[in-house]
């Protein structure tokens, strides 16, 4: 089963600490949601009152049209999957899945095949008669999954469920969530701080700061088009480029910056439409130089800048560019693998307009 | 070397002598249990079970032997779950003064068992309850309760709240989230905490003496039984009782190492 969420207004403190600040979200039916941030910025509190866990200062949430915002965990369509699995230690993997079931009456037999037909979704059949200790991590994080699923909730949250697993198991283990979450079709609200594994498994991802969303959107969207400054740090190396707006008309802005005067069209600027006098920061992505020219989109001129330092990482070049403009600033750019980049060599640095984002400067 | 050797040899005939100081008296009850004679004392005239078969054939005895049984099994039980419980409450709840009430929980175990004994005995006045089995079982669960519960409180980490934030999440009620799996998690302790309060039941005296009337534990037949003199019977009913306490005190042992094994 799966059903719509809808949060309004949440607002969470304790004590005088705000964890959660007037957050409102609209969740479909089946979608993957990655709540994105980093430690502390309220996405775990979200998630807590989503399951019930925790209640709203103020604010309400809704599942499936139905109000829950006093509701107690028992009584929602949630289950969580824990980041430490919490699976029952004393109990075999088919009692561990069959629990939910157990507490919903089910008979016996019926629970057992039904807790098999889980534990074979997640590729753990042959273990059904294993106790928790006698399992890997990753292997545990796919019970705890079994036994989320097994009682067929509406929506599944998921706590940073793949933060104790290495690099490697957990690409593998965020292929395979993915493909179960689009054969179960179940809403999966998915809490992580790692942006790559947003990246790799979110329908669209919810960027989470000190208690506020800021941004949401398809993961390319949030990548290429952010809509704050933080979301853009955050999902991505970006150099950031401080300038003023000195002219508006109807179809472009000129921003001026110690790089030069840049002719930007309106749909460079994602959060706010540009006015004369403001300032504004151009974020640019590093491999975004590289891209200059491609394709038939406007180019712009940065001036010229002397190679500062280069370290090869196999896709690209990683450089730092020192602007002749503006010898202070240091810029990331990704030159191409192919390219021979020495040090002190002199380069022009351009880029595609339509690659620029830009951005309200945060006020001080 | 030779003044390692002398440490070596001083230091286990101190073994020895502490070994022999702890334990020379049991030895001797349980030898004379098996007294070919009357009379518990040197020399040891030969072999016999005469004393056990008279110990077996002594109703008095035997029934004595089932309330004691009864009461260590009632008592433990009800000392664990009551023990359980407050931990429970006590581990996973701000409850107010909490520290208080941990140390009012355990109190009890300062006091002397006379005093709760005479203390017991008033308040059964008061109330005009009659001394009996059950009057000796609350006194047992007054002094295993602190027992219990401090045992099951060291046991229940913070790493089980998620475990139980999982049950509660999947649908089960307060009882069965208890039922199902603190306690199954909490098994080893909860199994040691209940044959330690039973070896405690089991050999206690003073609480089964004075809060008792017509049927007596087996310490306090053994008692009467002493008043009348020595008798190999004694020694054999004695060697019974220190039989069944080390058995369980061999259990509990078994569960306090299978924790550790685990943990």
């Amino acid at each position: 089963m799966t059903a719509p969420v809808s949060i309004e207004n949440a607002t969470k403190t304790f004590g005088s600490f705000t964890a959660l600040d007037a957050v409102s979200l609209d969740i479909n039916a089946g979608e993957f949601i990655v709540l994105l941030g980093p430690s502390g910025c309220g996405k775990t509190t979200l998630l807590s009152i989503l399951g019930g866990f925790l209640s709203p200062t103020t604010g309400r949430i809704a599942i499936g049209g139905k109000e829950m915002t006093n509701v107690p965990p028992a009584k929602r369509p949630t289950t969580t999957m824990f980041q430490d699995y919490a699976l029952f230690p004393h109990m075999k993997l088919k009692d561990n899945v069959g629990f939910g079931l157990r507490m919903r009456g089910v008979a016996k037999a019926e629970r057992e095949e039904r807790a098999k037909g889980f534990l074979d979704l997640v590729g753990l059949k042959s273990s059904a008669d294993k106790k928790p200790h006698e399992l890997s991590g990753g292997q545990r994080q796919r019970v705890a999954l079994a036994r989320a699923l097994a009682v067929d909730p509406d929506v599944l949250l998921l706590d940073e469920p793949l933060g104790a697993l290495d690099l490697k198991l957990r690409r593998q283990m965020q292929d395979e969530l993915k493909a179960i979450q689009k054969r179960v079709g179940t809403t999966f609200v998915h809490v992580t701080h790692d942006q790559e594994e947003a990246m790799a498994i979110a329908d669209r991802i919810v960027v989470m700061n000190q208690g506020k969303i800021e941004d949401v959107g398809p993961p390319s969207e949030i990548y290429m088009r952010p809509r704050s400054l933080f979301a853009a740090g955050f999902m991505g190396e970006v150099n950031f480029i401080p300038g003023t707006i000195s002219d508006v008309n109807s179809s472009q802005a000129i921003v001026e910056t110690r790089l030069g005067k840049v002719a930007l069209p309106k749909t460079c600027f994602t959060a706010a439409m540009p006015s004369v006098g403001q300032t504004t920061t151009l974020c640019i992505r590093p491999e975004h130089f590289r891209r200059a020219g491609e394709g038939d989109g406007a180019v712009t001129a940065l001036g010229h800048a002397a190679v500062a330092s280069s370290a090869f990482f196999g896709t690209h070049y990683r450089c730092h560019l020192r602007p002749a403009s503006a010898p202070e600033t240091s810029i990331v750019a990704h030159m191409p693998q192919s390219a021979a980049v020495m040090e002190g060599q002199a380069v022009t640095i351009a880029v595609n307009v339509g690659d620029i984002v830009a951005l309200p400067s945060k006020q001080a | 070397m030779t003044r390692d050797r002398l440490t070596n040899i001083i230091s286990s005939v101190y073994a020895v002598l502490i070994f022999g100081f702890i334990f020379l008296p049991v030895i001797v009850l349980v030898l004379f249990s098996f007294q070919d004679g009357r009379l518990p004392v040197p020399p040891f005239n030969g072999f016999s079970l005469q004393w056990y078969e008279a110990v077996f054939a002594d109703r008095k005895l035997m029934s004595a032997l089932l309330h004691s049984f009864l009461v260590a099994t009632l008592s433990s039980f009800l000392a664990c779950l009551l023990g359980f419980l407050a931990a429970y409450a006590l581990a996973r709840f701000k409850l107010p003064g909490s520290a208080w009430q941990r140390g009012l929980l355990i109190a009890p175990m300062t006091v002397s068992y006379l005093i709760i004994a005479l203390g017991l005995l008033t308040v059964l006045n008061v109330l005009g309850i009659g001394l009996s089995l059950w009057t000796v079982s609350i006194g047992h669960v007054v002094i295993n309760l602190p027992l219990c519960f401090a045992i099951i409180y060291s046991s229940m980490g913070d790493h089980h709240i998620n475990i139980e934030r999982a049950a509660r999440d999947l649908g089960a009620s307060d009882i069965k989230v208890m039922a199902l799996v603190t306690a199954p998690m909490l098994l080893p302790s909860l199994l040691a905490s209940f044959f330690l309060s039973m070896t405690f039941s089991w050999d206690e005296f003073i609480i089964a003496f004075l809060l008792s009337r017509f049927d007596v534990t087996l310490p306090v037949e053994i008692w009467s039984l002493l008043r009348s003199g020595l008798n190999p019977k004694t020694n054999a009913i004695g060697s019974l009782v220190f039989l069944v306490s080390a058995t369980l005190l061999v259990v509990l042992e078994l569960f306090l190492f299978g924790r550790t094994k685990k943990s």
